[in-house]
């Protein structure tokens, strides 16, 4: 079995059975992660190079433990202190850091299509790591394998995802792929902070917590940036906890488990309560975990398309 | 060369007159000297045959970059006519965002200057003053000079005149000397860093969007002050289906406005911008099918006056960079007019006639600059192969630039050539 693509652009448009394959082969190596030895030989002597024009710690620390430990030789890039701050353009850091010969390139960058723009440019296998407010798709893959986990099946499960859909590339991710999976999509924030057309992507709008917690199986929490209370979005931090804040009195009302997620780093007692993010129903380390799972399978299903 | 023409069996269209018949035309030194169905050559006559081709007025892009004084690697003077002149236009009237802008008149002298010293100086630059110092919308340019030094309109276009004071003072001024305000409406603190339309796709591919509603909003507030002040305001590059239902309105009322579309709006939506093609961006950016539709209804009932490319130049290397930090624009002279032709009169909303309307009589009436097909007057010409199918090709544009969605496209109808102060270009 192969996946369609050379490249992990995003999970728009990538078919079931992609998906379903990403998600089968990161079983294979979770159960590597929990042996006593971690490492297998899946990847040695291909090189990755990890390109990161913006901070993050966990996603590149969740990509390169997923390559060493498929033994691949790992060489981390970031923006700072680059060639990039000198003032040269993505194409020409990419190609020269293609000519020493890489395999592969995982980009996080902060604008909306560079991964797909790279790909143009660049010979080797790309994958999206986050770019700006468009895709996330190995958290996506992550989140819904975590899903999986929990419920046994992706169709017809009930997700919401809750906060800032407008500047989520997580929310986007989560949305093509669980849809493409035939699980049942809502997105839940307040109104300025729900981006235009989002229903014709097959999800319901909910603008109260209230009115679709207890529709639902699985919540997907989503980090607020504080900069967006700056920006205008929503009046005060205390209102939006108090409006859609998952706390444990909200969750009491509902007669049955809710599963917590949250792509990290929580503000706790802002979007999460902190007795919910380290509750009984929270998976949220759980997808942790799985990251390095979701991302081993996709490097190495990606290393073996033409 | 003899300085005596003869062009035969063309199909002479000029809406003005009415004119819609296979005719000769003699020139002589650059003057229409005869028109008639048949007039017999003799051997000292050039004779060019424009058998199943159209001889027009003289079309007007009253919407370009020229780029020059301060952009020359994206375009200059000498490339943009040449430009315009293989896209079937004569006259050219260049917005002002160079560098320094044409804010005053040494800037507007150079610039027409340059036109004539291009090409032969067979295509005419019209310069558009700033509206404001610096383009900078706050003090108003010195717009009497600017006019008396030959700008036709005023425009701080790239940006708004955002602050409705000036607004309303500019079109009181220029209306002193009949010239038009030529508004790039955007409300900035609605645009924003938006790239792209806002909508479904913007969502879709998590790009900032530009929503209709800052374009609308601009158009209502400046409609209101050009019936309060009695000026003369017109729209540059409509972009919104509210936008036409807005000046259409206005027009009802007798308002003194005018505007223009450029022909991607018309042709493309923003479902392209799927393909993060950094030639999909522009501004106003492109909207939804029906925006395009309520565009192509306001072309056919006149509500909108003129199409223009607003040809913007730039460089590979600047359009080849991510999709938020590539610059606005696309150029546009080259496939004007196949575009209009393909989508507009061969898919029945324009008739040639009106078509002709709107890229020569239209904006040359509005910047007063007419040209008609008559006996006694300067030859002023467009050509046009109305069936010819041909193949779009970036590399074959005499533009410095090659920034079009379109390459590879296939048209129907092309210009073959144009005449201006007695040079002849046949393609």
């Amino acid at each position: 079995m192969k996946l369609s693509s050379r490249h992990l652009l995003g999970l728009d448009g990538m078919p079931a059975k992609d998906i379903e394959l990403i998600l089968e082969t990161a079983t294979s190596f979770k159960e590597i992660l929990n042996r006593p030895i971690k490492k297998v030989p899946t990847l040695q002597g291909k090189t990755i190079v990890n390109l990161f024009f913006e901070n993050s710690t966990r996603t590149r620390i969740s990509f390169e433990l997923a390559e060493r430990r498929l033994s691949a030789d790992v060489v981390n890039f970031s923006a700072a202190g680059s060639s990039v701050s000198k003032g040269e353009t993505l194409k020409d850091t990419a190609r020269n850091i293609e000519a020493m010969k890489i395999d592969m390139v995982v980009i996080r960058h902060n604008v909306a299509g560079t991964p797909n723009f790279l790909t143009q440019v660049v010979k080797s296998n790309v994958i999206n790591a986050g770019d700006g407010i468009h895709e996330h798709p190995t958290q996506a893959l992550l989140d819904m394998y975590t899903l999986k986990e929990q419920f046994g099946k992706l169709e017809n499960v009930r997700v919401c995802i809750v906060g800032d859909i407008a500047h989520s590339r997580v929310a986007l991710s989560n949305i093509y792929g669980l849809t493409t999976m035939g699980a049942e999509v809502s997105v839940c924030g307040p109104a300025t902070l729900i981006p235009r057309g989002i229903e014709k992507l097959g999800v319901k709008v909910f603008y109260r917590l209230d009115d679709v917690i207890s529709k639902v199986d699985a919540l997907n929490v989503l980090r607020i940036q504080l900069e967006r209370q700056a920006g205008g979005m929503f009046p005060t931090l205390r209102e939006y906890h108090r409006f859609f804040g998952v706390t444990k009195e909200r969750l009491s009302r509902v007669d049955h488990p809710i599963t917590i997620m949250h792509p990290g780093p929580i503000n706790r007692d802002v979007e999460l309560s902190a007795d919910v993010a380290d509750g009984p129903h929270s998976v949220i380390l759980e997808q942790v975990l799985n990251g390095v799972a979701v991302r081993m399978a996709t490097l190495y299903l990606l290393s073996a398309t033409e | 060369m003899s300085d005596i023409i003869l062009f035969q069996s063309g199909s002479l269209m000029d809406p003005q007159s009415h004119i819609d018949f296979v005719t000769d035309i003699l020139v002589k030194d650059g003057r229409i000297e005869t028109i008639k169905p048949s007039i017999s050559s003799k051997k000292e006559y050039q004779v060019i045959d424009l058998k199943g081709k159209a001889i027009c007025p003289g079309f007007m892009d009253m919407h370009v970059h020229l780029r020059e004084p301060g952009f020359e690697h994206k375009e200059t003077i000498e490339t943009g006519t040449l430009s315009a002149a293989f896209g079937g236009f004569t006259a050219v009237c260049c917005m002002p965002n160079t560098n320094p802008a044409i804010d005053d008149e040494s800037i507007a002298l150079f610039v027409q200057s340059q036109g004539k010293k291009a090409n032969g100086g067979i295509v005419d630059v019209y310069p558009i003053g700033a509206v404001t110092k610096k383009r900078d919308g706050k003090e108003l340019a010195p717009i009497a000079e600017l006019v008396q030094a030959g700008a036709v309109g005023l425009s701080d276009d790239g940006a708004p005149v955002s602050d409705a004071e000036v607004m309303r003072r500019a079109l009181e001024y220029a209306g002193m000397f009949d010239v038009p305000v030529i508004q790039h409406c955007e409300e900035p603190s609605l645009s924003k860093h938006g790239v792209m339309n806002e909508g479904l796709v913007s969502t879709s591919l998590g790009l900032p969007g530009i929503p209709s509603v800052a374009e609308e909003v601009m158009i209502a507030r400046d409609l209101m002050l050009t019936q309060y002040t009695k000026g003369r305001y017109h729209v540059a590059h409509v972009s919104t289906a509210g936008s036409v239902e807005l000046i259409r309105a206005a027009k009802k009322e007798k308002s003194q406005v005018t505007c223009e579309v450029t022909p991607h709006h018309f042709t493309l939506v923003d479902e392209v911008v799927r393909s993060f093609n950094t030639n999909t961006k522009m501004n106003p950016p492109l909207r939804t099918q029906g925006d395009v539709d309520a565009i192509k209804g306001g072309l056919r009932d006149g509500t909108i006056d003129v199409i223009a490319t607003d040809h913007a130049p730039h460089s590979l290397d600047e359009k080849e960079v991510d999709y938020i930090q590539a610059p606005f624009g696309i150029v546009g002279l080259e496939t004007a007019i196949g575009l209009a032709m393909t989508e507009l009169v061969h898919t029945g909303i324009l008739s040639f006639a009106q078509l002709i309307e709107k890229f020569s009589v239209n904006p040359r009436r509005i910047v007063g600059k007419p040209v008609a097909i008559e006996e006694g007057q300067e030859a002023n010409f467009t050509f046009i192969d109305p069936n010819a199918e041909w193949k779009v090709d970036v590399a074959s544009f005499k533009s410095k630039s090659k920034n079009s969605p379109f390459d590879g496209r296939i048209l129907k109808g092309r210009p073959i050539g144009i005449m201006n102060h007695g040079h002849v270009l046949l393609y």
